[in-house]
């Protein structure tokens, strides 16, 4: 039985955005920033009652809303949210906001267009995050990449056309695998495209292993892991700062929500054979981002490869399917956003006054901007890990999760802290504390009102998250186990020997025993 | 051999296009050139009698003429499709004549007698009813695509579509002959039974199916066949164009799975071989020879032969998956390309309106800055190409989806595979002139550069075809249905 209630928040919530975004072309071009502002605070301010509506003692899906959409095939309008999705839906409606305050100066052209795209944006990725329905998920899931593709190639960097058609091929080309991943589905799951209808259906080992490829193939490029990351720094350094804060806190989480959402659930047995090149995958990615990291001359490049290794992080937390891990790949992603988003912010506002994103032109900016200078450090910190601040704990848990499952393994995912520690550390070093730059002395104006306002709200939350994570945890922690769970029973079933599909383990985890790496991850 | 009221009811429809096309053409000499628009809301006018009496005709299955023509719902779903398509054809070459400064009673007279052959085509229960209508409707659009006379790629366009046109309606009359010998008659009913009672394994039948593909892929326009298609749809009037790729394809479609189906229905497993290869070449030659075109009529020419491709997947599955999931391939079928006529249409109708110094611009390099100059136009223009490659949540999705869903029903998931993996490579030229409209300056002067004419029939065209792309997209269930209804079945 799912809970519903009588108000169609969730309706409310992703559709009111898409008002905005007509209601920007109809009233004048200077005026369409405070319509967008007002649209997007106002569906934070819809958004938050649910924190408190919120049951976080059951797994089910809440805020329910179901309608016909099409017949037949039986495609239904059904929305709803459980423990795991309702962070990101309200860490999306709690960006929003600050993607148009930091774009209030900085877009100049065709702004009226500017801000509907990114109020398009804001309904397709809250559509995604509450979708019940695969077709329903698909749509929303490709509607974001038209406003997307827009958002970057009209307002971005010099190289924007090559990186905006990069990201579109990329994605369009994961997530079309996805499409025919869900018709089979379909036809084998019941004749449903009910997501939770289908997490129940179990599915034969050839099929599940075909479709966790196809799921691979949408959710690896989205998140992006390694081999799939390149578009991911092209796109983010070409985009202007709102993209880069949609794309790094809110799109790259939408992969790993798939892999939560649909892989897990639906596919447990592929899961449980494919957890070794999973966190292999992760593993390389956390190390080689954080490694690209160190060699970046460009701001902007340099956050876009530490994301590639945060968000190897989730994925690890993801599939070392222990509650630890997963609990911490979600808390992950949510301090991602918010660090990470803070640091594109302050990126945007340094590169409006120096129009250069280049670290040896943005030097030494604690003397004339001792403010900003704060924002950024805490920010940096935060991304770093630092106890206290958020990321850590989203860290420590999937660290903690890692263990369990391989000494080895968390010790090498614990190199790409130590390497993130060096690169934000000589990035601070070189940013805040050098010898500022002469040519830009006089465009380096502390932050305005306006900038402060959108950067403190994220502060709060860094420390607030980071220490007193618990009320967010206990939010999802039914859902979680409600999610492992389901992965216990089949896991047992048919993991015993090895299937030929398994590709090789990977050199590093040889060490690792299969059946007693599952054993572990079932029992925690 | 009488002819009763009975069999004139039932072809009432054609007989008021034909009847429609005669007055046009009579009234052409005495009208003033000013008035001549007259002749445009007479054949709108007689475009809504037919949506009246085809609406009738939606239940039930009638023969008329001893056989030889059928009207039934399939029947009635493509000539309502088709009554659409030609009636905002005629409204966007309202302003796109006199822009061009075409003739205008033959025009309208032309398109009413290729709309009578695609009637008859849909409509034949005989192989030869159904030559002849491919035959009326390859004549009037032999003359069409040649119309403007001043111009030396039109009348190459024209020339070349004659040649190439003879040559397969020869093709399609030896495969045609070929049946009759085996069965002795040509009705499709009469075919069905001699292939049922001989089977398949006769040489001449196979002979006979390869020879039926080849004509119908010349008409289709699938590869190899395909040849003509570029250079006609670049050379032709872009009202002729858009009336090609549209109406033509529409109709052709429908006399082509009539006769595979009901004629040829037996021999299937043959066939959707046949097509299995000839679907997996449109969609790579399609997709992949659209990438270097730098005119935008060129591009849609080969779009509309990658998108004949994606049709063919229904057809391919239906035909290999007998029982339930062959309605559901063919309705796929139906579905599809009455979505593709609209987004097709729309874009079509956006080129031909877009001017620049007095001139048709067809240059991709053209669009630079058009988002700047015409927002709305390249609104239009951006959602007709995102619908074209089938991202939601526009109509070109809902068409790919029931395509892939047929195909993944009927066992055949590779081949979805391979068409979503050329969908993804499609968006690349689509997004090509989205990218050039939205991110690209114009070059020259603001005089120089392209501008789009608009009248109140244009913008009217471009706002049907929009609402079908978009509302198609969000409530596809009342075309489904009717698709379903009318799809034919393998017995």
């Amino acid at each position: 039985m799912n809970h519903t209630t009588s108000f169609p928040w969730l309706t409310l919530i992703v559709f009111f955005p898409l008002l905005g975004a007509v209601l920007c072309f109809l009233v004048k071009a200077e005026s369409s920033r405070w319509v967008a502002l007002g649209v997007t605070v106002c569906t934070f301010l819809f958004s938050l009652p649910l924190w408190w509506l919120f049951d976080s003692s059951t797994a089910q899906m809440q805020f329910v809303e179901q309608a016909s959409w099409i017949s037949s095939p039986p495609v239904r309008y059904s929305l709803g949210m459980d423990g795991i999705s309702f962070p990101l839906v309200l860490m999306t409606t709690f960006l929003m906001p600050f993607c148009v305050t930091v774009s209030w100066t900085a877009i100049e052209k065709r702004v009226p267009l500017f801000m509907s795209m990114l109020l398009v944006m804001e309904t397709a990725m809250l559509g995604v995050f509450v979708a019940l329905d695969f077709v329903l998920f698909y749509v929303f899931w490709e509607a974001m990449l038209i406003p997307m593709y827009l958002l970057i190639g009209v307002w971005g960097g010099p190289n924007r056309l090559y990186a905006a058609i990069k990201f579109f091929l990329y994605t369009l080309a994961g997530s079309v695998l996805l499409l025919v991943a869900i018709l089979a589905l379909y036809f084998q799951g019941g004749q449903t495209f009910d997501i939770l209808e289908l997490s129940r259906g179990t599915y034969g080992a050839t099929l599940q292993m075909w479709l966790f490829l196809a799921f691979f193939a949408a959710f690896a490029v989205k998140v992006p892991m390694f081999p799939f990351h390149t578009w991911l720094p092209d796109a983010h350094v070409e985009a202007p700062t709102a993209g880069s804060v949609i794309l790094a806190s809110v799109l790259l989480k939408m992969g790993t929500y798939g892999f939560l959402r649909f892989t897990l659930p639906m596919l447990p047995d592929a899961t449980v054979a494919f957890t070794k090149p999973m966190i292999a995958l992760s593993i390389v990615a956390i190390i080689y981002g954080a490694y690209m990291a160190l060699a970046q001359a460009d701001i902007k490049k340099l956050i876009a490869y530490s994301s590639v290794s945060h968000m190897g992080f989730v994925t690890l937390g993801i599939f070392v399917l222990n509650i630890q891990g997963i609990e911490g790949a979600v808390m992950q992603m949510v301090n991602h956003g918010i660090t990470t988003g803070g640091l594109f912010l302050c990126v945007g506002i340094i590169y409006e006054r120096t129009h250069s994103r280049q670290i040896a032109d943005n030097t030494g900016l604690a003397g004339p901007m001792p403010r900003y200078a704060l924002f950024l450090m805490i920010f940096a910190l935060s991304s770093l890990g630092l106890p206290g601040t958020n990321s850590f704990v989203g860290e420590f848990l999937v660290l903690a999760g890692t263990f369990v499952w391989s000494q080895f393994a968390t010790a090498l995912a614990a190199l790409g802290v130590i390497l993130a520690a060096a690169y934000i550390l000589w990035l601070m070093q070189r940013v805040v504390f050098g010898t500022p730059a002469a040519a830009h002395r006089a465009h380096l104006l502390d932050l305005n009102a306006r900038e402060t306002a959108t950067l403190v709200p994220l502060i709060v939350l860094v420390f607030v998250l980071g220490i007193f994570p618990n009320p967010l945890l206990s939010r999802m922690h039914a859902s979680v186990t409600q999610l492992l769970n389901g992965q216990k029973a089949p896991a047992y079933a048919t993991v015993s020997p090895p299937t030929p599909l398994v590709p090789p383990a990977h050199a590093t985890m040889a060490a690792v025993q299969p059946t007693s790496s599952s054993e572990q991850a079932a029992t925690r | 051999m009488s002819i009763s009221l009975q069999d004139l009811l039932a072809i009432l429809p054609e007989l008021i296009v034909i009847g429609a096309a005669c007055l046009v053409l009579a009234l052409d000499p005495i009208l003033e050139t000013a008035k001549k628009d007259v002749l445009a809301w007479l054949t709108l006018g007689a475009l809504a009698m037919c949506i009246g009496v085809t609406s009738s005709q939606m239940t039930g299955r009638t023969y008329a003429f001893s056989n030889m023509v059928i009207i039934d719902a399939y029947a009635a779903f493509w000539k309502l499709l088709l009554y659409i398509v030609t009636g905002l054809t005629v409204l966007l070459s309202l302003a796109y004549l006199k822009a061009e400064r075409l003739s205008i009673g033959e025009y309208y007279g032309f398109i009413l007698l290729a709309l009578a052959g695609m009637m008859v085509m849909v409509s034949g229960a005989d192989l030869l009813t159904i030559y002849l209508g491919t035959e009326l409707m390859s004549l009037s659009l032999y003359v069409m695509a040649g119309l403007k006379r001043t111009e030396a790629r039109s009348l190459e366009a024209s020339a070349k579509y004659f040649v190439l046109g003879a040559f397969s309606s020869g093709i399609l009359l030896y495969g045609i002959s070929l049946l009759y010998g085996l069965a002795g008659s040509t009705r499709l009913s009469a075919i069905a039974e001699a292939i049922t009672m001989q089977g398949t394994s006769n040489p001449i039948l196979s002979l006979a199916l390869v020879l039926l593909a080849v004509g119908f892929g010349f008409k289709l326009a699938v590869v190899p066949f395909h040849m003509w298609t570029p250079d006609v749809y670049q050379g032709a009037p872009t009202s002729v164009t858009a009336f090609m790729a549209v109406a033509s394809k529409a109709a052709s479609f429908g006399a082509f799975l009539r006769v595979f189906v009901e004629g040829l229905g037996a021999a299937s497993a043959d066939w959707s071989v046949l097509f299995t290869i000839i679907c997996l070449a449109t969609l790579a030659l399609g997709n992949l020879v659209a990438i270097v075109q730098t005119s935008i009529k060129r591009m849609l020419a080969y779009s509309s032969i990658a998108h004949a491709g994606y049709a063919l997947i229904g057809v391919v599955v239906a035909g290999g998956h007998r029982g339930n999931g062959a309605g559901g391939g063919f309705a796929s079928v139906l579905l599809y390309i009455a979505i593709y006529s609209f987004m097709t249409l729309g874009a079509f109708a956006l080129i031909g309106m877009l001017r620049k110094e007095g001139q048709e611009s067809e240059n991709i390099e053209d669009y630079a800055g058009l988002a700047k100059r015409e927002p709305l136009a390249a609104f239009f223009m951006l959602v007709f190409l995102v619908s074209l490659a089938g991202i939601p949540p526009t109509a070109g999705f809902i068409g790919k989806f029931y395509i892939f869903m047929a195909a993944v029903n009927g066992g055949m998931t590779w081949l979805a595979v391979v068409a979503v993996i050329f969908a993804a490579i499609s968006a690349f030229y689509y997004l090509r002139i989205v990218m050039v409209m939205y991110m690209r300056e114009p070059e020259g002067t603001v005089a120089s550069q392209s501008r789009l004419e608009t009248s109140p029939a244009l913008s009217f065209v471009l706002a049907c075809a929009l609402a079908g792309v978009v509302l198609l997209g969000l409530f596809p269930n009342g075309l489904w249905s009717l698709a379903t209804h009318a799809a034919p079945l393998l017995k």
